[in-house]
């Protein structure tokens, strides 16, 4: 009974300041809680965050797979849910054998994906992942729309307590991926409780074996036992055979269900009579080899407009009203773009777990979930709607999994991730016959400069050169580029990051 | 690849409908000097308003003029973003608004074919048909600003479509629209109207009758307004009237906010040596004299604390006996009300008050405030700027002490969040300050002559400065007015 309800009180505030975590846009929850998405066991294993799973490994062979139950944001929402079916019909469970070679299989498929350097079919399965992306794609829209909301009326009454944040989708896929999760975690846990903990999550299944060396289990005194099965019918990982007296420990999570159903105290939490030897402990590796680096041939910008492209300004008849902006397409870059903090484009892909911690908190919305399939869900960067403000590196100071190394705001104005490229074709100096240079206005390290477009003539339109030596990829220049839809400046990822 | 399909920006022009929210001054008790109020406090009386004599028709014209450049839209009030001013204008509440003026003694209309995205002048022509035309005087513009307007046949075109949706066959007061702007203020002058004939095709309809008062309004380069009253005094073309921006702010400092511009005093004192009656715009400039800096509006209020703000500048205007109307763009009926009370009647200033308020402009000096009146000349911007809003956001939050210049300051974090926050809500990102490129389009239509890109580019500077903590800069961005 007491551990039963230590345990729920621990998971619901676990769970409630993670999905905090992960809502939170303003950047304020992460200094205090940045450490819960820290020591989650997969991006701990992929940052090789040592401490966290020799930690994570110590916990599970004291106490069993507490972590499972507590820790894991993903396994305590299908509580949630698979408690909500329980209210409805009770002692609804019964025991079933392990499908071990399904548990094995998906194992083994996190181990070669996470060796190939798939780490995007890793994140697939991956539970913190998983839940990661469906509190970004499913419930921080309605968050951010409440705030919305409130926003309105605090500025109704002038007050500045609430900003408004836009809503936008980031990613199609990865929200069609974290819909498709949700509801196949829905159902599971509807239906059996802890089925996806115990047949797919390969963080599960190694903490399971781990657990089955644990010192304080769940375990029978068969002499208080009266074969009730309300053990069985109430264990919602279906690990209990109270015919045999057996307790699954691969499959037990230690959530305590079972001490308080057992009205005959046949069940305890503790040590045995004889003590267990524990072993050593498996542990997925988390070997690097060489990724795929995407290429994809870059066109510039398409048909070049007729040269007759003179501004229509002369129409001005009447006073007022705003001319339309259109959309920026986003610009095929032959390296993605990844924020500062990650060191190359391999670090950052072969660490990423995708779980939208990073696109959450992005308050310049640079950050989305990427759509192309090797880095599937794992964050790229684009400039349309804000660009990599010199002030900013929260990206890096939440990231758990090491893909995002935290960087400092001085190192940050140093790094270059990236260099801006200049396509003539679309430049509004030239199309539209105005004088511009807002991307050298806004460049914060003076990596461009005006300069003549005839070399010669020092009274020809002044367009863009950029000293790519300079430049560090903000991305200011491509965001307040006026050229629409396709920019006339871009930033190109860079494969490794390099200090200037 | 994709993006094959490159399409042209697209110049759309005369989209977001531009009714502009004067911001609403305060209501004050309609009491006016010793009378005491009656009943209804709010309500200003009826049959009590002042009138000015036109010296060459008689005409007894209200001192309240209705100026129609800011009219009510149907979703004004609602929500927060710019682009809802897409909205109709709200034809309803014009009438409303407009029956309730002429009952009240309102008898002078002023609007023009540029205003309110060209849609003014149809909405005030429907709501007077409703009225006898004996019953009110309409002022509008030949505002052809356009080079494409600038034939004689467009011109004609233009007065003719004027006569069509104000739906009368005679003009009471027709205007040469906002002479003295451009960069050569000459020619352009004289490109709008004397080569094409239009001022004498102008002054022939006034022969005919169909205009009865022929003036001009004036903005910018001093060398135009000298030239039109040279006209006058050559004999070359009388004008009826003219239409200065006066107010206590521009009587003696105009020329100091913006040492292109020319202090009221001098145009008003020019005007008097003709015997010219005085038009009054922007006696309000725009509503900032109704949204003092808050010592500032203290200490009207200290003097005064039944009377608003605005009213104080309405008196001003009024005081002075050659102006024959002073104009007010009033959106909203309170607006309306609370300027009704103030002219009816007129209790003009003493001497000491008028020297009162100088000493007030002299003070506002010192604020360095953008001097955008949100007239919205300058838009669209062909690059989807919302100019107005960004100014108006800036000034706002200069007369709230809301532009922090140094870290130090006390309220420096509340300060900041208020311009930042208040900066998103006011204009959405993609038309902030920071995608100015500088083409510079906007800079010829401001009547202000305010130096548009260069003071944007600077607030850009500013929002730069405040979101990246780099402190050092923000004073010398805020006092640098010039770049």
């Amino acid at each position: 009974m007491r551990l039963h309800n230590i345990r729920v009180t621990l998971a619901v505030v676990f769970f409630t300041l993670i999905t905090a975590l992960l809502l939170d846009f303003s950047g304020t929850l992460h200094h205090w809680l940045g450490w819960m998405a820290k020591i989650q066991f997969l991006p701990a294993v992929l940052a090789l965050n040592v401490a966290v799973i020799v930690g994570l490994v110590i916990l599970t062979l004291i106490f069993g797979r507490i972590y499972c139950s507590v820790i894991c944001p993903l396994g305590v929402l299908q509580d949630v849910i698979s408690r909500l079916h329980t209210w409805r019909k009770k002692d609804r469970f019964s025991y079933s054998p392990a499908i071990t070679w399904l548990r094995l299989v998906m194992l083994v498929v996190l181990v070669v994906a996470l060796i190939a350097g798939i780490v995007s079919i890793a994140a697939l399965i991956a539970p913190y992942s998983s839940y990661g992306r469906m509190v970004n794609n499913l419930l921080q829209p309605l968050y951010l729309w409440c705030n919305n909301g409130l926003a309105a009326i605090a500025e109704h009454y002038d007050s500045y307590a609430f900003y408004s944040r836009e809503v936008w989708l980031k990613s199609l896929p990865t929200f069609i991926i974290a819909l498709v999760t949700f509801i196949i975690i829905a159902v599971l846990a509807w239906r059996g409780g802890r089925t996806y903990c115990n047949t797919i999550c390969p963080v599960g299944t190694v903490l399971g074996y781990i657990a089955k060396f644990s010192w304080l289990k769940v375990r029978f005194d068969e002499e208080k036992c009266k074969n009730c099965s309300r053990c069985t019918k109430n264990c919602k990982s279906s690990c209990i055979d109270y015919k045999s007296h057996t307790v699954d420990y691969t499959r037990c999570v230690t959530c305590g269900e079972c001490l308080t159903k057992c009205k005959f105290d046949a069940l305890y939490y503790g040590r045995a009579k004889k003590q267990e030897a524990s072993d050593t402990k498996p542990k997925p590796s988390a070997e690097k080899s060489e990724p795929d680096t995407m290429r994809r041939a870059f066109i510039v910008g398409g048909a070049i407009m007729a040269a007759d492209a003179a501004l229509a300004q002369a129409g001005k008849k009447v006073d007022g009203g705003l001319a339309a902006i259109q959309d920026k397409t986003i610009p095929k870059r032959t390296t993605p773009l990844t924020p500062p903090g990650s060191v190359s484009v391999r670090n950052m892909y072969q660490h990423c777990t995708a779980c939208q911690l990073c696109v959450s908190q992005c308050p310049n919305d640079v950050l989305r979930p990427s759509g192309d399939l090797l880095t599937l869900m794992q964050p790229t960067m684009s400039y349309e709607r804000g660009f990599c403000r010199p002030e900013c590196n929260r990206c890096s100071q939440v990231c758990p999994a090491g893909a995002i190394r935290p960087i400092s705001i001085v190192d940050k104005s140093s790094t270059q991730i990236g260099h801006a490229v200049w396509i003539k074709e679309n430049c509004v100096v030239l199309t539209d016959g105005v004088s511009c240079g807002n991307c050298a206005r806004h460049c914060p390290s003076g990596a461009i400069m005006m300069t003549p477009v005839d070399p010669d003539d020092d009274l020809s339109p002044m367009v863009p050169a950029i000293d790519a030596a300079k430049c560090i990829g903000c991305g200011a220049c491509e965001y307040v580029c006026p050229a629409r839809p396709l920019g006339a400046i871009y930033v190109e990822g860079h494969e490794v990051h390099k200090t200037i | 690849m994709n993006n094959n399909n490159y399409t042209r920006r697209k110049f759309l022009k005369a989209l977001g409908l531009g009714t502009a929210t004067v911001a609403t001054p305060a209501i004050v008790s309609c009491a006016t000097g010793d009378e005491k109020p009656v009943a209804s406090e709010q309500e200003p009386p009826v049959g009590k308003m002042t009138y000015r004599t036109n010296p060459k028709t008689g005409d007894k014209v209200s001192i309240l003029g209705y100026g129609m450049m800011r009219l009510p839209t149907l979703d004004a009030g609602g929500g927060s973003a710019r682009e809802e001013k897409d909205a109709e204008i709200d034809q309803e509440m014009v009438n409303r608004q407009v029956d309730y003026a002429i009952e009240h003694g309102v008898n002078y209309f002023d609007t023009s074919p540029a205003y309110c995205r060209g849609r003014s002048e149809h909405a005030t022509g429907i709501a007077l048909s409703r009225h006898k035309r004996d019953e009110f005087f309409i002022a509008t513009k030949l505002s052809n600003f356009a080079p494409e307007t600038h034939s004689r046949q467009a011109g004609i075109e233009m007065f003719q479509n004027s006569l069509k949706e104000l739906q009368v066959d005679y003009i009471d007061y027709l205007l040469l629209h906002a002479i003295g702007g451009g960069d050569d203020a000459m020619a352009v002058f004289n490109e709008r109207y004397i080569d094409n004939g239009i001022l004498d095709y102008l002054v022939e309809q006034r022969e005919q009758g169909t205009i009865r008062n022929l003036g001009f309004s004036y903005h910018g380069d001093i060398a135009i307004f000298d030239h039109a009253l040279k006209m006058h005094d050559d004999g070359k073309v009388k004008w009826d009237f003219v239409q200065i921006e006066l107010n206590y702010l521009d009587w003696k400092f105009a020329d100091e906010i913006n040492d292109s511009n020319t202090d009221a005093e001098y145009l008003y004192t020019e005007l008097v040596k003709r015997d010219i009656p005085a038009v009054i715009m922007e006696p309000l400039l725009g509503g900032r004299l109704a949204n003092l800096p808050d010592p500032l509006a203290a200490k009207l209020l200290r003097r005064d604390p039944e009377h608003s703000v605005a009213s104080w500048a309405f008196r001003y205007a009024g005081t002075f006996p050659k102006v024959l109307t002073v104009l007010s763009g009033m959106t909203y009926m309170e607006h309306l009300k609370e300027n009704l009370c103030t002219y009816s009647p007129l209790k003009p200033l003493t001497d000491e008050e008028m020297r009162f308020l100088e000493s007030i402009a002299s003070e506002y000096v010192g604020y360095n405030i953008i001097p955008c009146n949100d007239c919205k000349y300058c838009m669209p911007c062909p690059y989807g700027i919302d100019i107005p809003a960004i100014f108006v956001h800036y000034n706002k939050c200069l007369t709230e002490g809301n532009v922090p210049r140094e870290m130090e300051q006390p309220d420096y974090f509340k300060a900041r969040r208020a311009f930042l926050i208040g900066y998103d809500r006011s204009v959405p990102k993609l038309r902030q300050a920071d995608h100015c490129i500088g083409c510079g389009h906007c800079q010829p239509h401001c009547p202000q002559r305010i130096r548009i890109p260069q003071e944007l580019h600077r607030i850009s500077r500013y929002v730069d400065a405040l979101k990246s903590g780099d402190n050092d800069n923000l004073k010398d961005i805020v006092l640098d007015t010039n770049e």
